[in-house]
């Protein structure tokens, strides 16, 4: 027993030194940022930002969009953040419905073009966007002897059997971004009729973007070559090539109307005791600087015309066809059904 | 002693008064279970119950009932097979010494603390299409296609549950085996009956408590596992505890996804409850194993199934390892360096030190804290005999992670109990998972033991103080032992409800790893395996130190 109790006594006096060194915040007004777990930015803006307004900005990533929607409307009452980035179009009618938002229109807006402009009015400040869309393995269909389609209706042939692999639009933010696309592409009545179709060809489905793009992807050793992810992974797999490498490993599948335009809003927080403060961050967020920071950090466009994004964008992630248009109303309408109907076709 | 393994299970406390009283040693886990269990989980409930929509989704289809009968038989299966490959490798670790033992028992453990994506990526590295053994068969004459399928089968799942329980499981078992007087067998064998028939007869029932015990952790693990399920399994074998993700965080249809965390409690509950109640009363006087001397056929066995589980756990970890060194176009410590070294001038980086310490810390808190609950805790249950009681006290591991974290966010972000920004919420979520572990390995232990042994003592004169520090303590510390490595591991592996609550305040190895797995580019995901292979080393060391640590206490079982 004594031989016990020692270690434990000298494992308490660690803690107590190691658990000192945890202290706590600086005084001072802060402001607490919601984000999502995909959150990055350049320390040294946020360090400007801290300087020139006297604040200090916490951070509060809140697991993936869906998980921080959650948390934001179950805690609306009560609110821990300030100011919100990372929501997007299609959880968008949702957030608003849930009166989450305290109204703000930016003076920078006008640098944005209209047609990222929310529907809501007000409540809500674009702040970058993405494409969702399929991305092949360039050596990897190469090798298979086949050419990247040039319609959705070709992926249900025999040719494409077994090489693609999908996000869940029950569990993944890209997933539903594509199932809503299709549905787009194909028309409410023939869209669950293509994806019978594609599980009949071999469609694999994951849960997550991790795992489609880290263990399914033929580029990270799975046995799919073509892969649904963002029109910004080429460049970023030319940008953080190793070793590196003048081209992309991999390429977009552009067809019109078959890819997502995701953008992701900014709100200041229904409840903040600093509502200047958090307008003030939403400013920033739409300053050239940081908007030209953004690309190359969270693999996004910027909203603000005229704002730079690296060269890797322009040369390996330019998208010129039609994205699909639903309205967000739309989306928030019948996100469910279709997840349910397409559960039911795809997985059972 | 005979009398006694016939005596019946543990009787629900409904006896007399006498019987009650050792509960009062149960209560400081009663009363954190009552505030940072039930006190949240009645909030979210009730919220989410009170929000629109219905339960309408529930009943359209048997959708849902698929789920749940799915998820009963994929956990039993799971805890079954584990229990299967657990036994074998209790018997090496009880019944034999070699030179690094405790290393082997340590790095055995390891794969319990690892993300699932990770898992997956290492499977993938092995097993996959393109992964090393499929490319080793290809290159037979004859075979063309990857002959080893995998991913996303029912396979993998069971696979992945073993990969991840065998090695507590094999621990809490040899717990139980090494406390078998060999006297017992040894008069088995008096009696003419062969190895096979001493172990059926003799060994095996007075293994059951621990082998029930290390089932039901199991079950639970795997009833409520989440990422494998999701990332292994694939979408086409969802349990209920995804469905409950899905529905809460993604379809935000909160009503539906409360029923369903109400209906997972309800049946965990009741499989703790019937586990429970058919471990028995062995009334152990305290038997000592010396392990044997290696006879050249158990030699031979015990390095069989050290080989064979040896490779099934550590082939893939050591597959994620050579993955991380594997820089570019050769081997390299490239992405170790560069895990140091913020690149992008990036805010919420995550310093791999700070992660470790963040990390250690955690675990450290986690194991101090829990084990003296845990332990006091099986000392009431086990003493007071409630069946009821321990259901109690394993709860948390039944409860939906997701729910239990929504239901701290709502629950502690006012006063008297703000706790919202607190590290010591996350200990505190830590300490609820780990707390059941403690308190199974003990419990399956204490069961075992004679209660005669504390009456001797007080006979002596001993205070009920002394009688457990003299004789029931260290007649357990084996057990207990294994519940601080457990705990440890519990933190270490950020189970349960942490998902929602992590702090960016201090990040720990497994938010370093998803920061990195969250962007493609090959150096990224070069850099998420070296922060996996680092949480494999410092685990790996940290098991090993409490070993250490609190071996010499474990010697004298």
């Amino acid at each position: 027993m004594r031989r016990l109790a020692l270690p434990i006594v000298v494992l308490a006096a660690l803690l107590t030194v190691v658990a000192g060194g945890c202290g706590g915040d600086a005084n001072g007004t802060s402001i607490t940022v919601v984000t999502h777990d995909s959150f990055h930015m350049s320390e040294a803006l946020i360090k400007q930002f801290e300087t020139e307004n006297n604040v200090t900005v916490k951070l509060l990533p809140q697991g993936d969009a869906g998980a921080m929607l959650t948390a934001l409307i179950l805690t609306k009452s009560h609110p821990e953040g300030d100011v919100v980035f990372g929501i997007d179009n299609t959880l968008l009618s949702r957030a608003i419905g849930e009166g989450i938002f305290a109204a703000y229109s930016s003076p920078l807006l006008n640098t944005v073009p209209n047609e990222f402009q929310a529907d809501g009015a007000n409540l809500v400040t674009p702040i970058s966007y993405s494409y969702v869309n399929f991305n092949y393995d360039i050596a990897a269909l190469k090798k298979l002897n086949v050419e990247p389609p040039k319609r959705l209706e070709e992926l249900t042939g025999p040719k494409y059997k077994g090489l693609v692999v999908v996000e869940n639009p029950a569990s993944s933010s890209p997933g539903l971004a594509f199932l809503v696309a299709t549905v787009d592409y194909f028309g409410e009545e023939k869209y669950l009729d293509w994806w019978k179709a594609m599980k009949d060809n071999g469609l694999q489905v994951v849960d997550g973007w991790e795992t489609a793009y880290y263990t399914n992807f033929s580029l990270s050793g799975g046995a799919q070559p073509i892969v649904l992810s963002y029109a910004t992974s080429p460049a970023f797999e030319q940008l953080f090539a190793d070793p590196p490498r003048a081209d992309a490993p991999t390429a977009n599948i552009l067809i019109d109307k078959a890819v997502f335009r995701q953008v992701e809003y900014a709100g200041v927080l229904k409840g903040t005791k600093n509502e200047a403060m958090a307008r003030k961050f939403i400013d920033f967020l739409l300053s050239v600087p940081v908007q030209e920071d953004i690309p190359s950090q969270m693999a996004v466009y910027p909203v603000v015309t005229g704002a730079a994004v690296p060269a890797a964008f322009a040369e390996f992630s330019r998208v010129t066809v039609k994205p699909a248009s639903v309205s967000a109303a739309a989306i928030a309408e019948k996100r469910q059904k279709w997840i349910d109907a397409w559960t039911r076709a795809v997985l059972r | 002693m005979d009398r006694r393994l016939d005596a019946g299970g543990p009787q629900v406390s409904l006896g007399p008064p006498g019987r009650l009283k050792p509960l009062a040693l149960a209560l400081p886990v009663f009363a954190l279970l009552a505030v940072f269990l039930v006190y949240p989980l009645a909030e979210i409930l009730r919220i989410s119950f009170a929000r629109s929509g219905g339960l309408g989704p529930l009943f359209e289809d048997a959708y849902y009932f698929e789920r749940a009968w799915f998820t009963l038989w994929q956990a039993s299966l799971s805890a079954t097979v584990t229990v299967l490959v657990a036994v074998p490798l209790a018997w090496v670790f009880a019944c034999h010494d070699f030179r690094g033992k405790r290393t082997v028992e340590s790095v055995l453990l390891v794969p319990f603390v690892l993300p699932t994506i990770v898992v997956a990526v290492a499977f993938t590295a092995l097993i996959g299409p393109r992964g090393a053994v499929n490319e080793a068969l290809m290159r037979l004459p004859g075979v063309n296609e990857p002959p080893i399928q995998l991913l996303n089968t029912l396979a993998a799942i069971i696979l992945a549950h073993v990969f991840y329980n065998v090695a507590f499981s094999a621990r809490i078992i040899s717990t139980g085996w090494r406390a078998i007087d060999p006297a017992t067998e040894d008069a088995g064998a008096m009696l003419g009956a062969g190895p096979a028939s001493r172990f059926l007869h003799v060994t095996l029932p007075m293994l059951r408590n621990a082998i029930l015990a290390a089932w039901s952790l199991s079950f639970l693990f795997c009833f409520t596992s989440f990422g494998v399920v999701l990332i292994l399994g694939g979408p086409r074998f969802s349990t209920i505890e995804t469905e409950i993700y899905r529905e809460s965080l993604f379809l935000f249809r909160l009503p539906v996804a409360a029923a369903l965390a109400l209906a997972q409690m309800v049946v965990t509950f009741a499989a703790i409850g019937v586990n429970t109640r058919l471990q028995r009363d062995l009334g152990w006087r305290g038997g000592v194993r010396r392990p044997t001397q290696f006879t050249w056929r158990s030699a031979l066995a015990a390095a069989g199934v050290l080989v064979l589980v040896g490779a099934f756990t550590l082939a893939p970890l050591a597959a994620l390892a050579e993955r991380s060194f594997h820089a570019g176009d050769g081997y390299s410590l490239r992405y170790y360096q560069m895990l140091d070294d913020n690149v992008r001038g990036q805010v919420l980086f995550v310093a791999p030190l700070e992660a470790v310490r963040n990390s250690m810390v955690l675990g450290l808190f986690t194991m101090i804290v829990a084990v003296p609950l845990g332990t006091l805790a099986a000392l009431g249950a086990v003493r007071a005999r409630s069946a009821l009681a321990e259901a109690i006290i394993q709860a948390p591991l039944g409860v939906s992670a997701v729910t239990l974290g929504l239901g701290f966010l709502i629950t502690f972000d006012q006063s008297p109990l703000n706790l919202r920004g607190s590290p010591a919420l996350v200990v505190i979520a830590h300490t609820l998972v780990a707390t059941p572990f403690v308190a199974r390995a003990v419990a399956a232990r204490l069961r075992s033991l004679d209660p005669e042994l504390r009456d001797a003592a007080a006979m002596l004169g001993a205070s009920p103080l002394a009688a457990f520090l003299r004789v029931e303590l260290p007649l357990i510390s084996g057990a207990v032992a294994v519940g601080a490595v457990l705990a440890f591991a519990v933190s270490m592996g950020e189970f349960g409800a942490t998902l929602l609550i992590a702090r960016p305040e201090y990040p720990t190895i497994p938010v370093a790893i998803f920061r990195y797995l969250g962007q493609p580019g090959a150096t990224n995901f070069g850099q998420a395996l070296a922060m996996s292979t680092v949480l494999m080393s410092v685990t790996a060391a940290g098991f090993f130190l409490i070993d250490r640590l609190t071996g010499s206490a474990t010697a004298k079982t």
